[in-house]
């Protein structure tokens, strides 16, 4: 395997800014009017071997932690959210695999590939038929020898055709009840994808989340060795909400550095502090300020978990709320703060041209309590809520 | 000791996709239709049954996901 020189995390940072500011940025909105992949970001992220950043460094990987692959995610969401978005998606799927598969060779061996051939990872969860519910599925994985099949309605399959491979979850065999499910990551070249559904939808345009019967075949150590249940309590369930937390936050940072620079602009015009633009430029700050507060506070406890190794303790119901009151707030603050962002800027950021321009935003923003919806999250809530003691 | 009464509240709580009786006291109740939402019905009615209150800190999967953990849980809260 080719060696690869360390990176300090402020390198990493400092690369992915840079391609934020030039290539990321110059096709955000081509990668929005189009409603495509972000080709030219992801080759870019390809080419930095960004794809890589959380799979240990003893695989080929930067081995940095999920508070800094978040920081990454927040980082894109100030240039292209449909491309935080992905990375997002991909770093869910990567974590899965860090955290339930070392044990496995095969999986193993998957990282190291991921690594050196900088590899996409997408990921088709719910299924048509259970309703949104990600602890239930419909469809199996069917075993025979040493080979398996694999069919999925699936209504969701987010960059799908862009992937390398996908984990699919799935009930472990043919008389499992839906609640016993496992994961299969299949190799895209190798699977069948036939359109069910597309994506024309008033944001995330780029994520190309759109729907698909998926056929899939290959061999069986491709099933992730660790139940779902335990992948979801311990990993995808907290890595999704607070990555995505993560990029929405960069969203909402995005927007109201917009807003700052126009009162900036406003005040050199006049030479004065323009008084009411700049007193709701500090209110907007104040939500973004919550905003990263109760991201920050999850995210550092979510990540003691992961650096004492007890990754059980994220079964707790009260973790479980806090991870789902970071999607919920995060996901409804970024509406509010590209919102008030509009009301500073005015009728530029209103315009879909200029440097004001907040339309892509404000479209992409309201996607966020919407592609998982929250008043799913809320009900799980409610009813833990019931039965904890003090939250 | 508490496992015939905990196996008909289980029986009654939760939507088992096999007989009770063919649940072994060690078999994964998740993996046979326990959710986490059913849990709560779950856990509330072993608190009525028993009179007992589970802590914020034995609310997660590993307390409810067999018989044995549940008696081991009732017996610990009832001592």
């Amino acid at each position: 395997m080719e060696a690869h020189a360390l990176r300090t995390f402020a390198q990493i940072k400092a690369t992915v800014h840079e391609l934020g500011q030039s290539i990321v940025a110059a096709h955000a909105n081509d990668v929005d009017q189009q409603a495509r992949f972000p080709h030219e970001a992801f080759a870019a992220l390809r080419s930095e071997r960004l794809l890589s950043s959380y799979v240990p460094a003893n695989f080929g990987g930067d081995g940095l932690s999920l508070t800094e692959v978040s920081e990454l995610c927040r980082i894109l969401g100030h240039y292209c959210s449909s491309t935080a978005m992905i990375y997002a998606m991909h770093q869910i799927q990567v974590a899965c695999l860090v955290h339930h598969g070392q044990e496995s060779t095969y999986f193993s061996g998957y990282l190291r590939r991921m690594c050196e051939e900088q590899l996409l990872l997408a990921s088709a969860t719910t299924e048509m038929g259970v309703g949104g519910d990600l602890r239930s599925s419909i469809c199996h994985v069917e075993v025979e020898g040493d080979q398996f099949t694999l069919t999925k309605q699936a209504p969701v399959i987010s960059y799908a055709q862009h992937s390398d491979a996908i984990l699919v979850t799935c009930r472990s065999h043919k008389e499992a009840p839906a609640s016993d499910q496992t994961q299969v990551l299949v190799d895209t070249a190798k699977t069948k994808l036939t359109p069910l559904t597309g994506w024309d939808t008033l944001g995330f345009r780029g994520t190309c989340s759109a729907g698909f019967t998926l056929e899939a075949q290959g061999h069986k150590d491709q099933i992730l060795p660790t139940p779902f249940s335990v992948v979801l309590a311990h990993t995808m369930h907290p890595v999704s909400h607070l990555t995505w937390g993560s990029l929405w936050t960069g969203m909402a940072q995005g927007a109201t550095n917009k807003a700052r620079l126009a009162v900036r602009d406003m005040m050199r015009r006049s030479d004065e502090l323009p008084q009411v633009t700049a007193l709701r430029l500090a209110e907007l700050d104040e939500v973004l300020f919550s905003m990263k507060g109760g991201l920050a506070g999850a995210m550092q406890a979510y990540q003691a978990m992961l650096d004492s190794n007890n990754l059980f303790q994220a079964e707790k119901y009260g973790f479980a709320i806090q991870v789902n009151n970071v999607k919920t707030r995060c996901s409804e603050m970024v509406v509010d703060v590209v919102s008030k962002a509009l009301q500073i800027v005015g009728i530029g950021g209103y315009r879909n041209d200029g440097k004001y321009s907040l339309c892509r935003e404000l479209r992409d923003a309201h996607g966020a309590a919407l592609m998982v919806n929250n008043d799913r999250i809320r009900g799980h809530n409610a009813t833990m809520q019931v039965v904890v003691k003090e939250s | 000791m508490y496992q015939e009464r905990i196996r008909s509240i289980v029986a009654k709580s939760v939507k088992l996709s096999k007989d009770i009786t063919d649940i072994q006291d060690s078999d994964d109740l998740y993996s046979v239709g326990l959710t986490s939402l059913t849990t709560v019905n779950l856990m509330l009615s072993l608190e009525d049954e028993f009179d007992i209150e589970f802590d914020d800190n034995r609310l997660s999967r590993q307390t409810f996901e067999s018989i044995a953990a549940l008696n081991d849980a009732v017996e610990e809260l009832s001592a």
